[in-house]
């Protein structure tokens, strides 16, 4: 199975983007903002009532993270994907002050994926429950914004080769939907 | 005939096995589970699956080794006492315990604090301070048997609870769980463990659902007609295509565990509770 290589440590390019496709592998590398419940429905607020978030969010991939704390020695302790379906309503927002992709886990149907046909944002599925595999894939973790949140905090994330499985392109494709509807046994 | 003998136990030593457990519970996932996903890893037909699969244990093995939190989300900790009636606990009280045990384990494990103690979030509370679920049953003698579940919320937040009426029957209950399961998708972080609960009253329907996902995957229900229906509704919902973390595939579910109670003549409550590829339970014995 080949492995798409998308490299955004110099900013992300919109032509890189265009060229992926629901279902394909990639492996991903860059600088990425965490994203959680509490931290999501802060930043909204904060752009729906005008104010500027407090990192700028141009160009810019979330990963739905609340990572589990660092043992010492360690740069982040467990850091798999979380639902991305759950911050859904504050996507129309972010997306709006320039977030052009997210990475989580799960499905995103109907009005959750809508958002991303509006603004051509890319939904990238992580396996869920990888979370000490995947830790290994971060280089740096530094807590940017909202640091009473605790895991939910806004934390810029470096990530290297860090494997996941596009869902939603720029094309119209879900690959949820697709999968299921290539291996459903219909009765 | 004199009473029997009662047994002092002191709260400290709940305490400390419950950190115990809880910790151990987060680095090791149970061992059935983690076999069933070797096995998937080889029969499941969908390539992109058997990948998904593969990692899953990788990330297991790495997870023993190092001694890390198999996922991020340590769960609402779930701690489920059989006591035995001739049990007296000394040395203070027995619920201060058990959240100081779990106060404990998440703090010496590196486990995420994943609490809150508001749930209508309408109070500004920081997490943690409420660190736990406790269910008590009451069992003949003089052990008790400590099980701890870390509960991850994608797959307890895809569970269902449904009062059906006498007349619906098993076709209900079937459809109800594979519409639960096709509903929750890659939400649940499949492979799933499937906890069906069937009866009793609203609440003991859901209890009887979180056993069931917590029962090991490879004890069946003793009853044979409910055996035969855990077999048939995970061969119905291995047919929804859904597949490892819903990228498509024959392997959705590892199992279908189903506990039943005597109902009213007028009722029939059904549970659904998911656990997800990483459903943590521990147990130890006192």
């Amino acid at each position: 199975m080949s492995v798409v290589q998308l490299n955004f440590s110099e900013g992300v390019s919109d032509a890189d983007l265009d060229r992926l496709r629901a279902g394909d592998s990639v492996e991903l590398t860059g600088r990425v903002l965490s994203l959680r419940d509490a931290s999501a429905a802060r930043l909204a607020r904060a752009l729906e009532s005008g104010e500027p978030p407090p990192v700028s969010l141009e160009n810019k991939i979330l990963y739905a993270v609340g990572p589990s704390p660092p043992k010492p020695g360690q740069i982040i302790g467990s850091a798999g994907p979380t639902t991305t379906a759950r911050m859904a309503r504050f996507f129309p927002a972010l997306f709006a002050a320039g977030v052009c992709g997210i990475i989580g886990k799960g499905e995103l149907h109907g009005d959750e994926m809508a958002p991303f046909v509006t603004h051509r944002a890319v939904y990238f599925a992580a396996i869920g429950g990888l979370g000490a595999l995947l830790a290994r894939q971060i280089s740096s973790a530094t807590v940017v914004a909202y640091d009473d949140l605790g895991p939910e905090a806004l934390i810029a994330i470096e990530i290297h080769t860090f494997p996941a499985v596009v869902i939603v392109d720029r094309h119209g494709g879900n690959f949820h939907e697709a999968a299921r509807a290539r291996w459903r046994r219909t009765k | 005939m004199g009473s029997p003998p009662v047994r002092d136990i002191d709260v400290s030593v709940l305490r400390d096995t419950v950190s115990r457990l809880l910790v151990e519970a987060n680095y090791n996932i149970p061992v059935d589970i983690l076999d069933a996903l070797r096995d998937a890893a080889v029969r499941e037909e969908s390539p992109i699956g058997r990948r998904t699969l593969e990692q899953l244990v990788r990330n297991y093995e790495i997870a023993a080794a190092e001694r890390v939190p198999v996922c991020q989300d340590s769960g609402l900790a779930v701690v489920m006492l059989e006591v035995g009636q001739d049990v007296h606990w000394v040395g203070g009280s027995l619920q201060d315990a058990i959240y100081e045990g779990i106060r404990e384990g998440t703090t010496s494990g590196y486990l995420r604090w994943s609490v809150t103690g508001d749930p209508t979030r309408m109070l500004q509370t920081a997490g943690g301070d409420t660190p736990g679920v406790i269910h008590l049953d009451l069992v003949p003698g003089a052990e008790v048997k400590i099980t701890v579940a870390s509960k991850g919320f994608g797959a307890e937040n895809m569970s269902a609870l449904k009062m059906f009426v006498p007349a619906d029957g098993v076709p209900a209950i079937t459809r109800f769980v594979i519409e639960t399961v096709d509903r929750a998708g890659a939400n649940a972080c499949p492979p799933i463990v499937v906890g069906v609960g069937i009866g009793g009253t609203f609440e003991t329907a859901a209890l009887l659902a979180k056993k069931a996902v917590l029962r090991p995957i490879d004890v069946r229900n003793g009853r044979p007609d409910l055996c035969r229906l855990e077999h048939d509704l995970l061969a119905r919902v291995n047919d929804l295509g859904i597949g490892p973390q819903g990228l498509g595939g024959r392997v959705t579910a590892l199992a279908v565990n189903i506990e039943v109670y005597p109902t009213h003549i007028a009722g029939l409550p059904v549970a659904v509770n998911l656990g997800c590829h990483s459903t943590r339970r521990i147990s130890a014995t006192l």
